[in-house]
């Protein structure tokens, strides 16, 4: 930069010196690079940012005061909201912290510990196919934004017929699911498995091997492990860092250890390890590991109940404080709830995960280039209905 | 190291300051006076390893007991291991010491328990309100809280 500079004033008439001044940018919180309504005051030196700081909070609606309102059943349909791409992540958390409250003695039906798994990863893959489109389009590619939305149409359309939903599920209530699924609706997801594969080569060939994407991508937004630790990034985010953690494996929830899947993690194949490039393609990585589990999970699905009977209409979770988090698509969600033995809870805390990648932001984007922000931004995926609950 | 191993290390070092250990808890945690805190948080970091502030929790405990503050730590190995520091703040001195420096996501979850709960971080380099607006009055989370009937001049139709 600096270099630039005096050769700028070198040519300027008269020697007059062309130096650049800083500025501060407001970025947002209208703004189409920021994936919803997040605004980002940059400090700039002519295309340097030098600094930057989100606020965050345009979407809050206090999520947590909504929980000590509602009955523990019609809380869960606020959890829908939060990180809306993944509904049924969210469902699936507070379910799993309501039923931690009722301790070892309940017991989820089979059949539907079976729907929660391959509800849960279609829906991680419908995230990531959003989350891989936009990236594209937030650093010049429209191309594979189309080609991503037909797949994830295909999964909305799945769910549409599982729950009567799109995108705000309701689906996964404590004790089960709200419905069966017919066999009819498992061969199509069978049947989707097997379209989707050849189709993750496609984006292979389009985004992941694009020259201008990778120079796009590479180097830029290197985020250390250590950073991200401390900043309690998870998720794709904390992946792309090198660092293998992921809920499925280490703590396995529900019944995933009886599934085989790896956990794809960043190398810096194209640069440095926890650049953009990385936690793009730990999420195409992903979307393949989520298909593996998906098959095997169809494989095996027994028949049954899809809810238990222990959890009747009317739910008052008893007495006591738990705290449970799953591996949702932007890494780990957390719900702290607190029951006091009433049908209302007394208190529910969301932890989620875009709130702690996005305040990595600054960190990772100190002396990048003002295009490469947009980038940067991109490559985290937050998701401001989380961020702000 | 295990969750007993941590909590046999932390009183050891300890001893009284720690108020109460329950592990046998559906979330195990220990208890601490807010002034032991800065310690006891570099002494988990440091000693044992919790090197991830996973989430932390403002509870307004009502009448009578407080506020508490809920620390969920970890290590981010493939252990996992971790466990739960709760503090307990009066009303009229909600103040808790910041540990922002020791894990910086503190610095965000700090605001936001400030912002909802009105629990004060001291030491904390910008406590501001991170969620709601700046000029918003009160602490939504406190069971006392009223919702206000106007702001800006936008009337207020919910019940």
């Amino acid at each position: 930069m600096s270099s630039e500079a005096t050769s700028t004033a070198a040519l300027a008439p008269g020697g007059a010196d062309l130096r650049t001044e800083e500025m501060l940018l407001n970025m947002g919180p209208q703004h189409p690079a920021t994936h919803g309504v997040l605004r980002v005051m940059v400090r700039t030196d002519g295309e340097m940012v030098l600094d930057c700081e989100p606020h965050v909070g345009y979407l809050h609606r206090c999520f947590e005061k909504h929980c000590e309102n509602v009955t523990t059943l019609q809380a869960v349909l606020y959890t829908d909201r939060l990180d809306y791409l993944t509904a049924m992540g969210n469902n699936w958390g507070f379910c799993m912290a309501v039923e931690k409250l009722y301790g070892p003695e309940l017991v989820i039906p089979e059949r539907a510990q079976y729907i929660r798994v391959i509800c849960q990863e279609l829906n991680r893959i419908a995230s990531h196919l959003l989350a891989i489109g936009t990236y594209g389009m937030d650093v010049g590619a429209i191309t594979p934004f189309l080609y991503c939305f037909r797949e994830r149409e295909k999964i909305l359309t799945i769910f549409e017929h599982i729950c009567g939903q799109r995108l705000n599920y309701n689906y996964i209530r404590p004790g089960g699911v709200a419905y069966d699924v017919d066999d009819a609706m498992l061969a199509l997801i069978g049947d989707f498995c097997s379209y989707f594969l050849p189709k993750i080569d496609e984006y292979d060939d389009l985004l992941s091997g694009n020259d201008i994407f990778v120079k796009r991508t590479a180097n830029v937004g290197v985020l250390s492990a250590k950073l991200a630790i401390d900043y309690g990034c998870t998720g794709p985010v904390l992946r792309g860092s090198g660092v293998p953690r992921d809920l499925r494996k280490d703590k396995p929830y529900g019944i995933y250890e009886r599934f085989e899947f790896d956990v794809p993690v960043g190398s810096g194949e194209h640069g440095t390890v926890g650049d953009c490039f990385d936690r793009y393609m730990v999420r195409v990585r992903e979307m393949r590991e989520s298909t593996r589990i998906v098959r095997q999970a169809l494989k095996s699905i027994p028949g049954g109940e899809i809810r238990s009977a222990k959890i009747k209409a009317k739910i008052r979770p008893p007495k006591g404080e738990a705290f449970t988090r799953i591996e949702n698509s932007r890494g780990d969600l957390g719900f702290y709830v607190v029951s006091d033995g009433k049908e209302v809870l007394y208190r529910v805390k969301c932890r989620a995960p875009s709130f702690h990648n996005i305040s990595v932001l600054p960190e990772i984007s100190r002396g990048s280039m003002l295009a490469d922000l947009i980038a940067i931004i991109g490559s985290l995926d937050i998701v401001l209905g989380e961020v702000d609950r | 190291m295990e969750r007993g191993a941590i909590v046999a290390e932390v009183r050891k070092a300890f001893g009284e300051r720690i108020t109460e250990v329950d592990e046998a808890a559906l979330e195990p945690f220990v208890r601490c006076e807010a002034s032991t805190w800065p310690d006891l948080a570099r002494f988990l970091k440091e000693r044992c390893g919790l090197d991830m502030l996973v989430c932390l929790s403002g509870i307004d405990r009502g009448k009578g007991v407080g506020l508490e503050a809920v620390y969920n730590l970890e290590r981010c190995d493939a252990s996992r291991v971790g466990i739960a520091v709760k503090i307990r703040v009066p009303y009229e001195a909600a103040v808790i010491p910041s540990v922002e420096t020791v894990w910086r996501t503190a610095d965000w979850h700090e605001r936001e328990a400030w912002d909802l709960l009105g629990i004060r971080f001291e030491g904390h380099h910008n406590l501001v309100r991170i969620l709601c607006a700046e000029d918003w009055e009160g602490h939504p989370l406190r069971k006392d809280y009223k919702s206000p009937d106007r702001y800006h001049g936008i009337k207020n139709n919910v019940v």
